[in-house]
C-alpha cells in the first residue's frame, strides 16, 4: 500500500513542470480536490443505506412523509419484527443455511484448490472449465427442474435442499479464490521445515496453516456473502417457515397488523440483514479486496 | 535456506520424464494423480450432480406437456413448447427488456466502473475509506438495496419523487429505475476487478508516456486500457452474463408488470405461479442456450484471455 502511495508521488512530481498547463495545484489544493472526489463516492454508496435505514426508524405516521431523515425516531419496527415467528425464523434459517453452505463450500473448495494449484493429475483442465462454467450458469435454468427433483424426493423448502445449490454454484467461486491463493504460498518452507526435523503434521501445523488460512478466511467471507444474498433459489424452493430465508421473506412481510403497510418492518428486517455485510466490509475490507481480484485476474 | 534450495533441486528433474508421457509413471507420480483425484472428486460430484442432471431432465421436462393442475396429462409432445414460447409476445418482450436493461447496464457500469477504480487507485486521501465504503454495494443483500430504491421512487414513501408521477407503473422510467437499481450495485464489482488491472500497469511506463507529451486520455488510451485489457475482458463478461440472469431487483421494484419482466421473471413465473414445468423447463433450456452463446461469442472474439486461461486452457 505505501509503494502505491511513493509511486503516485513520485509520478506527479515531476509533472508539473513538464506540462505547461500553467495550473500548478499545491500539495493541500490536490488533497482537497481528492476529499471531495472521496465524499461523492462516499455519498454514492451510502444513500441508498441510509436511506432504508432511515426508514426504519421512522414511525408508522412519519412513513408517508417524504422527507430523507426521521422527524420522530423509534425502535418500534425493530421491536415489532423480532415478536413475529416469520422473521424470527428466517433469520435462523439465513444464519444457519449461509453457515452450513460456507463451511462445507469451503472445505471441499480447499481440498479441490489445493490439487489445482499443487497436484499434477488428470482431469485438472476438466475441473477448472466445469467450474468456470458453473460460475456462468443461468441459475434459473436450474429452478425448474431442481423444484422437480425436490418436491419428489422430499427436499423441497428444507435446509438441504437450498444448502445443495448454494454450495454449487459457491464452489467456483471457492476454488477459483483458493487456488490463486495456494499458488502464491512458497510451499518449499513446508519442505525446510520436514528437513528441519518436523512431522509432516507439524510442518502442515506450524508453517503451512498459518500461511493458508487468510486465503481460506477470506474465501469463506465471499461464499457466506454470496449465500446471504440469494433470492431466487430461496424464493423458488422454499414455501413456509421452515426453510425461507430473509430475502425471501422479506417480500412476503404484511406489517405488525393486517392494515398496516410493512414498509417500516421491511426496512428494519433489511437493516438487521445488512448488519452482517457492514461489519465483514469494515473489518476485512483488504481482504475481500485482493479475494475478489486475485481469482479473476490473472491475464 | 539451503537445505531447501538442495531439495527442489534433486526433485526437480524427476517430473521431467514423467511429463513426457507413455513411459510407465514413477510410484510418486502416481500417487499424486490418485490424491488429486481424491481431493477433487467430492467438489466435482457435487458440482456436476446437481447441475449436470437437472440440467438434462429440465431438456426432458421441456419436451412434456407437464401442467401441475392437471398432472394426469403429462405427455411427452416434442417441440411444441418451443414453439409455444418462441411465438409468443410477452417472451419476447421479456427478452428484449433483459438484452437492453444487460446492454445498457453494462455500458454504463463498465464506464462509472472504469472512473471508480481510477479514483480507487489514485487518489491521495482517504483511499482505504473509499475502497469500504465501495465494497457495501457489493456485499449488500439485493433485494435490501431493491427495497431501498422502491422506497425511494414509490409515490407513497419516496424522497426521489412528487405525489402526482408514478414512475413505477410505467414501462420506460421503470426500466430505468431498475437499471439504476443494478448499477448501483454492481458498477463496485466491476471498479475492483478493472482496479486489479491497473495495478498492472507500469508506473514507468505512465511517465515515460507524460514524458513524450501524451496528455490524460492519450495515457489512458494508449497505456493504461492496452495493458489492462484482460481485467476488462473478464470483467465484461462475468457482468454481462450476470446481468442477463436479472431477477432480484425486477421481482421487488416491479414484480415484472407494465412488460418489465426479465426472462428469469418469466421463467419463475410460469414455473411458480403457473406450475407449468413443460413451460417453466422449456425458457430455462432458452435461457441456458443463450447464456451459452453469450459466453461462447466473448470467448470467440476476445480469444484466450478470457477467464480461467491462467492454466485452465484454450478454451
Amino acid at each position: 500500500m505505501s509503494v502505491d502511495i511513493d509511486q503516485v508521488t513520485d509520478n506527479t512530481k515531476p509533472a508539473p513542470p513538464a506540462r505547461t498547463t500553467g495550473r500548478v495545484p499545491s500539495g493541500a489544493g490536490k488533497k482537497v480536490k481528492w476529499a471531495l472526489i472521496d465524499i461523492l463516492v462516499v455519498a454514492y454508496a451510502l444513500i441508498p443505506v441510509l436511506w432504508i435505514l432511515s426508514l426504519s426508524f421512522k414511525t408508522a405516521d412519519g412513513l408517508n412523509d417524504k422527507s430523507f431523515f426521521p422527524k420522530e425516531w423509534t425502535w418500534k419496527n425493530y421491536q415489532d419484527i423480532f415478536k413475529t415467528n416469520e422473521f424470527v425464523s428466517a433469520l435462523v434459517n439465513s444464519i444457519g443455511i449461509a453457515l452450513i453452505s460456507t463451511i462445507i463450500a469451503v472445505v471441499l473448495g480447499t481440498m479441490a484448490a489445493y490439487a489445482v494449484a499443487r497436484l499434477d493429475f488428470p482431469g485438472k483442465k476438466a475441473l477448472v472449465g466445469v467450474s468456470l462454467l458453473i460460475a456462468m450458469f443461468p441459475q434459473v435454468s436450474l429452478v425448474s427442474p431442481l423444484f422437480n427433483i425436490e418436491r419428489n424426493i422430499g427436499l423441497f423448502d428444507t435446509w438441504p435442499g437450498l444448502i445443495l445449490p448454494y454450495i454449487t454454484f459457491a464452489l467456483p467461486l471457492a476454488i477459483y479464490t483458493l487456488s490463486a491463493f495456494f499458488r502464491e504460498i512458497p510451499w518449499e518452507l513446508e519442505k525446510a521445515a520436514k528437513m528441519d526435523g518436523a512431522t509432516p503434521a507439524q510442518a502442515f501445523r506450524k508453517v503451512i496453516a498459518p500461511l493458508a488460512a487468510p486465503g481460506v478466511f477470506t474465501t469463506a467471507i465471499l461464499v457466506f456473502i454470496f449465500c446471504w444474498n440469494d433470492f431466487l433459489f430461496a424464493i423458488s424452493l422454499t414455501s413456509t417457515t421452515s426453510s425461507r430465508t430473509v430475502p425471501a421473506a422479506l417480500s412476503f412481510f404484511t406489517g405488525a397488523s393486517q392494515f398496516e403497510a410493512p414498509n417500516g418492518t421491511i426496512s428494519a428486517a433489511a437493516v438487521i440483514i445488512t448488519i452482517p455485510i457492514i461489519l465483514f466490509v469494515l473489518f476485512f475490507q483488504r481482504r475481500i479486496v485482493a479475494g475478489l481480484t486475485s481469482g479473476a485476474v490473472k491475464g | 535456506m539451503s537445505e531447501s534450495t538442495q531439495v527442489t533441486a534433486a526433485t526437480t528433474p524427476e517430473p521431467a520424464p514423467a511429463k513426457k508421457g507413455k513411459v510407465p509413471l514413477s510410484e510418486g507420480k502416481r500417487a499424486e494423480r490418485r490424491l488429486g483425484l481424491w481431493l477433487i472428486a467430492p467438489a466435482a460430484i457435487v458440482m456436476i450432480a446437481v447441475t449436470g442432471y437437472p440440467i438434462l431432465y429440465s431438456i426432458w421436462l421441456s419436451l412434456e406437456r407437464y401442467d401441475l393442475h392437471f398432472p394426469d396429462q403429462q405427455k411427452f409432445i416434442g417441440l411444441a413448447n418451443y414453439g409455444a414460447v418462441l411465438s409468443n409476445g410477452y417472451w419476447w418482450t421479456a427478452y428484449g427488456v433483459t438484452m437492453f436493461i444487460t446492454i445498457v447496464s453494462v455500458i454504463i457500469e463498465l464506464v462509472l466502473g472504469m472512473v471508480l477504480a481510477l479514483i480507487m487507485h489514485r487518489t491521495l486521501v482517504g483511499r482505504g475509506l473509499v475502497r469500504t465504503v465501495t465494497l457495501i454495494p457489493y456485499g449488500i443483500v439485493t433485494v435490501v438495496a431493491a427495497f431501498s430504491w422502491y422506497f425511494a421512487w414509490n409515490t407513497d414513501s419516496g424522497y426521489l419523487v412528487g405525489s402526482e408521477s408514478a414512475p413505477l407503473t410505467s414501462t420506460w422510467p421503470s426500466i430505468f429505475i431498475i437499471i439504476l437499481a443494478e448499477v448501483w450495485k454492481t458498477t463496485p464489482f466491476m471498479a475492483l476487478l478493472l482496479m486489479a488491472g491497473l495495478a498492472l500497469v507500469p508506473e514507468d511506463l505512465l511517465k515515460a508516456a507524460s514524458m513524450d507529451g501524451a496528455n490524460a486520455w492519450q495515457r489512458f488510451t494508449k497505456v493504461m486500457v492496452p495493458v489492462m485489457k484482460p481485467a476488462i475482458l473478464v470483467a465484461l463478461l462475468f457482468r454481462t452474463l450476470d446481468a442477463f440472469r436479472i431477477f432480484d431487483n425486477i421481482y421487488v421494484l416491479t414484480t415484472g408488470q407494465n412488460d418489465t419482466s426479465s426472462v428469469s421473471m418469466q421463467t419463475y413465473n410460469n414455473l411458480l405461479k403457473g406450475l407449468n414445468l413443460g413451460i417453466g423447463s422449456t425458457m430455462a433450456v432458452l435461457i441456458f442456450i443463450s447464456v451459452a452463446i453469450i459466453a461462447f461469442i466473448f470467448i470467440k472474439v476476445f480469444g484466450t484471455s478470457a477467464p480461467g486461461s491462467d492454466d485452465g486452457g484454450k478454451r
